[in-house]
């Protein structure tokens, strides 16, 4: 099954709380550089499916292989170090501190520099210009020293999003990116991740179809905590199934 | 930039004030009290350090301080090490270490969980101090520490050891002003603030705790050292729950997150609670009062509070603090 | 030898730990449900042991003199409650403070009404004699404190298991949005812990006076144990505190008889333990 090309491969993977089964036998594989749409109606599983693979949560069974390599018992961080980033469905930055600290926190995680202690951070000059150039590509670089408190709702989700891309990931988890965005600013964020490198593998949970058909090339329909179906945008449209579970709850 | 330069003068004349204050005739009572307010002043702001800039409400930074003292009594009575730096280091590695422990235990839990746990620890610590008499001395504590000369220094007299205790405030703040302005610091901010989403990122939020407990406990521990050769005695009160508290209560007073802010908790804790002993009995049942009068009116801490009173009085809208 | 040197620590302990009970029920129930640590509540038990000490002292009935203890700690310590600290559920960092403040008054308080010097009490004059079983000897009153406890604890079990008011309490602690949701009046549910909690510690006071007497400073020895024991057994867990109190009061009782000098630290290995391998308590939800 897991192809030199693998970057994501679920096998088996099961979920309870309690009585409580949430994930039941969830098995696929994404490939590198593939860009993949997880949809289901709500309570389907899918945020607590992110949280496993992200490595927030622990599975009750079952095993997940970044790059062929088991990574089920790893902790979250040393999942994002090996390249895994991810966005949270509610917003979810560093409210008391500036944008541009926002960033930079994102843009260190990987360098010895997060451990350097003695001296202050306006040394780092490189540092801080890596960080506007990125904010610029959202608008935001004249904003940079105040509080992310301070922005607007459309003006976090993007800085929610440029936090992941700045761990330059292989592999970008997006939990629900233009959830509470008005059209317009869900087209900001279609927008970004168009624009996103060809080989970074993207993972998407979304309500709006309009952004799932714009980005994804593949679907994977997740009811009831089971995958019901996995193929191209064009197959999953046309699949009775699927349509059956979507007029069952919405669109 | 203004701003900052302004903050600089300020500080570089209260230093000289600091500095000048022995030779221009203030009563040695006085100066004794402003010694115990550098010493205090340093482990206030290393428990700023996690309070204000980790976001870990430790309650057993008087262990880590008291640990410090003992290792001060302990080292010079029963192993003659008495020189002036090998002691200090002496003290703030027996700190670090306790730390150490400590953390392996405490932060297996946050929040109110490490509140309690961190409660128990410090308890455990001072039930040690009070109970192995062979060791500690029990309620009776040691006594007999002498103050070592610094190099060529003698400083036994209250204003030499004043200027000790004043040269140890000043370079604790600027180096936990370095620390909390370096990139480590700011992810310690990311910890406090957010530390699912510094998982995310890929930093090991344990870990950096963990740092931060250690880090903190060597500021601690050089405070205890330098409180021991000040009272040139140790006692379990010195890491009593009552002692932490009274630490967070200077860290509340002063202003969660300023460090320099600490100062004037140390400051007003320290020449409160020697006024009011001198003047009633009841002094800790009046302290009991100030607990509830700081955490009710002060939550932001003086740093807060005057500027805003200051405005009041001025009829001025006070300016928004960034905290 | 090694047997009676074990059954008499073994019966120490025990009777320790259901005095620690009588303490750390309150502590943990007023965790769980407020998010309040509540510092004060050792001290809830040395005034209870003063205020029935003193009614002993008048001629009144111990057991009588014990709950009037318990009474007046009560009212105290609902006052506090209802004036300040009710406010403060949400922040357990303010309400830690204000209990710490409100024990620092009562301990000073203490001293300036009964005086420094400890104070011994006598069991009730039925108690006073002792049971033989061979070569051991077990004071009677030991018996009865363990007694007493174990019936505290069945009364508390009962009244949270069948009456409406403990349904509701254990669903606030559970998930307290969901019970308000509920319609439920949780308020009543607060005041109603946090009195029984200072109700039972006061009552405790009296009752263990004859094992641990009275003096001042007594509340901050019996600390550490109490947060041991909520450590131990799960912050907010019944069940937790009366095995907690049990493990503890042994493991204090054994570790007095084997290392004098560091009974505290022995508690310091349960509780490391606990931390290390089950950090929510033997009886604690995961968080």
């Amino acid at each position: 099954m897991s192809g030199a090309a693998s970057c994501l491969a679920l096998d088996g993977v099961s979920k309870r709380f309690g009585s409580l089964s949430v994930l039941e036998e969830v098995s696929f594989v994404i490939g590198q550089g593939e860009r993949c749409g997880i949809i289901g109606p709500n309570g389907a599983g899918k945020s607590t499916l992110f949280n496993i693979i992200a490595g927030e949560l622990p599975l009750t069974r079952g095993a997940v292989r970044f790059f062929g390599g088991n990574i089920t018992r790893m902790p979250a961080h040393a999942r994002a170090r090996a390249g895994l980033a991810r966005t949270f469905q509610t917003t979810t930055l560093f409210p008391k501190l500036s944008v541009i600290e926002n960033i930079v926190l994102a843009l260190q995680a990987h360098s010895a520099e997060r451990f350097h202690l003695l001296a202050p951070r306006s040394r780092y000059h490189s540092r801080d210009r890596e960080a506007r150039a990125l904010l610029d590509r959202v608008g935001l670089a004249s904003r940079s020293n105040e509080l992310v408190d301070a922005l607007g709702y459309g003006e976090k989700r993007q800085v929610e999003i440029l936090l992941a891309i700045a761990q330059k990931p292989k592999l970008l988890l997006l939990d629900e990116p233009t959830a509470g965005l008005a059209p317009g600013d869900a087209s900001l964020v279609t927008e970004m991740l168009k624009r996103e490198r060809g080989d970074i593998t993207i993972v998407l949970i979304e309500h709006d179809m309009g952004v799932v058909f714009d980005v994804v090339e593949r679907l994977i329909v997740l009811h009831h905590g089971r995958v019901v179906a996995d193929g191209t945008v064009e197959a999953i449209r046309g699949d009775d199934n699927v349509q059956e579970i979507y007029l069952g709850g919405k669109l | 930039m203004t701003l900052q330069r302004r903050w600089l003068i300020a500080a570089g004349a209260g230093f000289i004030v600091a500095l000048v204050l022995p030779r221009v005739g203030v009563p040695t009572f006085y100066i004794s009290l402003l010694t115990q307010a550098w010493i205090y002043a340093i482990v206030a702001m290393s428990l700023d350090l996690l309070v204000g800039f980790t976001g870990l409400v430790n309650f057993s930074q008087a262990a880590l301080f008291g640990v410090g003292a003992y290792a001060v009594a302990i080292a010079a009575t029963r192993y003659h090490v008495v020189d002036f730096f090998p002691v200090v280091c002496i003290g703030i590695i027996a700190a670090v270490v306790t730390a150490a422990i400590f953390g392996l235990v405490a932060l297996r839990s946050e929040g109110v969980g490490f509140i309690i746990i961190t409660i128990a620890l410090n308890e455990i610590v001072w039930g040690l101090a009070y109970q192995w008499v062979s060791v500690s001395g029990g309620d009776n504590g040691i006594t007999g520490i002498v103050r070592p000369p610094v190099g060529p220094f003698d400083v036994s007299a209250n204003t030499g050891y004043y200027y000790v205790c004043l040269a140890f405030f000043v370079i604790s703040l600027i180096l936990l002003s370095i620390i909390v302005r370096s990139p480590f610091g700011l992810v310690l901010k990311g910890v406090r603030e957010t530390p699912r989403r510094m998982r995310a990122l890929g930093y090991n939020v344990w870990l950096y705790r963990y740092f931060a407990m250690m880090i903190s406990a060597g500021f601690a521990g050089l405070a205890g050292v330098l409180f021991a050769w000040y009272n040139q005695f140790v006692g379990p009160t010195s890491l009593s729950l009552d002692q932490s508290t009274q630490i967070l209560i200077m860290v509340i007073l002063g202003g969660i997150g300023t460090l320099y802010g600490q100062l004037f908790g140390a400051l007003v804790v320290v020449f409160l609670s020697n006024e009011l002993s001198a003047v009633t009995q009841r002094w800790e049942m009046v302290l009991g009062v100030v607990y509830f009068v700081v955490v009710m009116y002060a939550p932001g801490g003086l740093v807060v509070l005057v500027p805003r009173l200051w405005a009041r009085l001025r009829g001025l809208r006070p300016a928004v603090e960034r905290t | 030898m090694d047997l009676r040197f074990f059954a008499q620590n073994a019966l120490g302990g025990l009777a320790y730990g259901s005095l620690l009970f009588l303490i750390a029920s309150g502590l943990t129930l007023v965790f769980g449900l407020m998010r309040i640590i509540n510092l004060a509540q050792t001290a809830f038990y040395l005034l209870g042991a003063y205020v029935g000490l003193t009614l002993v002292a008048h001629g009144f009935d111990f057991w009588l003199s014990s709950v009037a203890g318990g009474v007046v700690t009560m009212v105290l310590g609902l006052a506090v409650y209802s004036a300040f600290l009710h406010r403060y559920h949400a922040d357990p960092l303010t309400s830690l403070l204000l209990t710490l403040g409100f024990a620092l008054i009562l301990d000073d308080g203490i001293l300036a009404l009964w005086g420094g010097d400890p104070r011994s009490v006598s069991p009730p004059p039925m108690l006073r004699g002792s049971i033989q079983i061979g070569t051991l000897v077990f004071p009677e009153y030991w018996l009865a404190v363990i007694a007493i406890s174990f019936t505290v604890a069945a009364i508390m079990f009962v009244s949270l298991r069948r009456t409406m008011l403990g349904v509701i309490i254990r669903a606030s602690v559970d998930d307290e949005e969901m019970a308000r949701g509920l319609g439920v009046d949780v308020n009543r549910a607060f005041y109603v812990v946090f009195a029984a909690g200072a109700l039972i510690a006061g009552i405790g006071g009296l009752l263990g006076g004859p094992i641990t007497s009275a003096y001042p400073g007594l509340d901050g020895e019996l600390t550490p144990l109490a947060f041991a024991v909520v450590i131990v057994g799960g912050m907010g867990s019944l069940t937790g505190a009366l095995v907690g109190s049990i493990l503890i009061g042994l493991v204090n009782a054994f570790g007095k008889a084997m290392f004098p000098e560091l009974s505290y630290f022995t508690i310091f290995v349960p509780v490391a333990l606990i931390m290390a391998f089950r950090p929510q308590g033997l009886f604690g939800r995961k968080q």
